[in-house]
């Protein structure tokens, strides 16, 4: 009950989610076509808007598995044990079967990713596979397949897509910024007033890829994905003892970086936080709250 | 009389609510039984072919092949609460048959033994599996069904009690291995 009230939820932020960039691109796409009086600005940013929406929703799985260097998706014949747990746990979910890859990196790690149930894709590392045993395995797969059900897959990937495309509008706006410095002498006072304007923006859209990524690891929706997971396996030791091992881990994994990091089971980067700012940044619950968390449970 | 009106409608808003919520838990009850149903399927086909094989390498044990077959007849044919226990009948004899089957090395080594073995047990392991996924939603449908106050529009629109899928007694104790 609670939990398909989460995935109405979940869609309907999504929704919301790129409309709000829809009209954040084409916005500043006027802006800036109004103040250089050039339509083609206007016209891009819209083709633009269009294009990332699409992207975020089609093809944002397809953009992380690629990202993430996972090869796939497996055959029962690959690996018969793994396939056999990830169709017997879905069945248990109601789920229909997700594909499976795999990517070849000894860190111990997992995500799904996906745009809905029928679309859904588990992704494991093989030093997942090597270094869990088989309860662990299970409580880490109903984690993942929790995150499905739950469509936080949906979220969680858009997401990775809009904070790359922010990064990637800041990037041309720093040099942009850069650029007209340059000129500076040689133009019209207008240009003072865009300079504060590109600046103004930045400022915006820095926060706002950190609010981003906040929402996107929400501690509820791990506890969640956890609780739900445990109820799937009647066995919430598993996932505990499976996150202990998974955290205490020192190898970060190689293909994982910040805008991807949320979308783990647990932070692949393995860093450490100290001061304020970089906590901001904090992509996931602290592993210790997790476990007691899941210790506490009874099933 | 307006005030009437729009209690009235309010009414009948709420019934409506609640019947289409009461068809769609429904319908889940349905569509996970039909998932159990594939996995009986999948019993039913690998059955034959691990009677074949067995066959050729313990011949004496004809009284226990028989009664898998027997079983298997029997819950292919069976419907509603039977079908349940024509299943867990089945399941035992399948058991007490891989049971035997270690009597004969040269059974245990044939390959083909060996692959139905691991369906076989996968098998049960997804009838398992997607018998809780049913367990789950009769839960939830049952519980829809007896609160109020859905319980009165339930009973006029017929909507009764499913039943839960138990698992046989037998199946829930470990097996005694006797040497």
């Amino acid at each position: 009950m609670i939990l398909y009230n989460q995935a109405d939820l979940n869609v309907r932020k999504t929704w919301l989610l790129m409309t709000l960039f829809l009209v954040l691109i084409i916005g500043f796409g006027w802006l800036f076509s109004y103040l250089f009086n050039e339509s083609w600005i206007l016209i891009f940013a819209v083709i633009l808007a269009v294009v990332q929406s699409f992207l975020s929703y089609w093809n944002s799985d397809k953009i992380i598995l690629s990202l993430a260097r996972a090869q796939g998706p497996i055959k029962k014949e690959d690996d018969p044990e793994l396939y056999r747990l990830v169709e017997n746990l879905s069945i248990t979910a109601g789920l229909p079967l997700p594909k499976i890859y795999i990517i070849d990196d000894p860190s111990p790690n997992a995500f799904a990713t996906g745009r809905d149930q029928e679309h859904a894709v588990i992704c494991v590392t093989k030093g997942l596979l090597d270094k869990l045993e088989k309860v662990e395995l299970e409580g880490v797969i109903s984690h993942e397949l929790a995150h499905i059900g739950n469509r936080d897959i949906l979220l969680s990937s858009v997401i990775v897509v809009l904070v790359g495309l922010i990064s990637i509008l800041s990037h041309w706006l720093l040099r942009g910024m850069r650029f007209g410095g340059g000129r500076r002498r040689s133009d019209d006072n207008n240009l003072g007033l865009i300079l504060m304007l590109i600046g103004l923006i930045a400022a915006i859209l820095a926060p706002l890829a950190a609010t981003l990524l906040q929402l996107a690891v929400s501690r509820k929706r791990e506890f969640l994905a956890d609780a739900s997971g445990a109820l799937l396996t009647r066995y919430p030791e598993g996932l505990a003892r499976a996150l202990e091992k998974i955290s205490s881990d020192p190898i970060p994994l190689a293909s994982a970086n910040q805008a991807t990091a949320h979308l783990f089971i647990s932070d692949p980067l393995k860093q450490q936080r100290t001061n304020w700012f970089s906590k901001l940044w904090l992509t996931h619950p602290p592993v210790e709250e997790r476990i007691k968390a899941l210790r506490q449970m009874s099933v | 009389m307006i005030i009437g009106i729009v209690i009235i409608a309010l009414i009948v808003l709420f019934i409506i609510g609640v019947y289409n919520s009461l068809v769609r838990k429904r319908m889940r009850v349905k569509e996970a039984w039909a998932d159990i149903d594939v996995q009986f399927k999948r019993r039913y086909d690998l059955i034959p072919n691990l009677v074949e094989t067995v066959k050729g390498y313990a011949s004496h044990e004809k009284e226990t092949l028989e009664k898998v077959i027997a079983a298997r007849t029997q819950a292919m044919g069976a419907t509603g609460p039977n079908k349940i226990k024509a299943e867990n009948q089945l399941s035992d004899t399948l058991k007490t048959l891989f049971a035997v089957a270690e009597n004969y090395p040269q059974l245990k080594a044939n390959e083909n033994f060996l692959r139905l073995q691991t369906e076989l047990v996968d098998t049960a392991d997804k009838i398992q599996a997607a018998q809780r996924f049913y367990n789950g939603t009769v839960r939830d449908y049952n519980i829809a069904v007896q609160t109020f106050p859905a319980n009165f529009i339930a009973k006029i629109f017929g909507f009764r009690v499913e039943e839960l899928f138990e698992i046989a007694e037998a199946e829930r104790e470990n097996p005694k291995v006797q040497f």
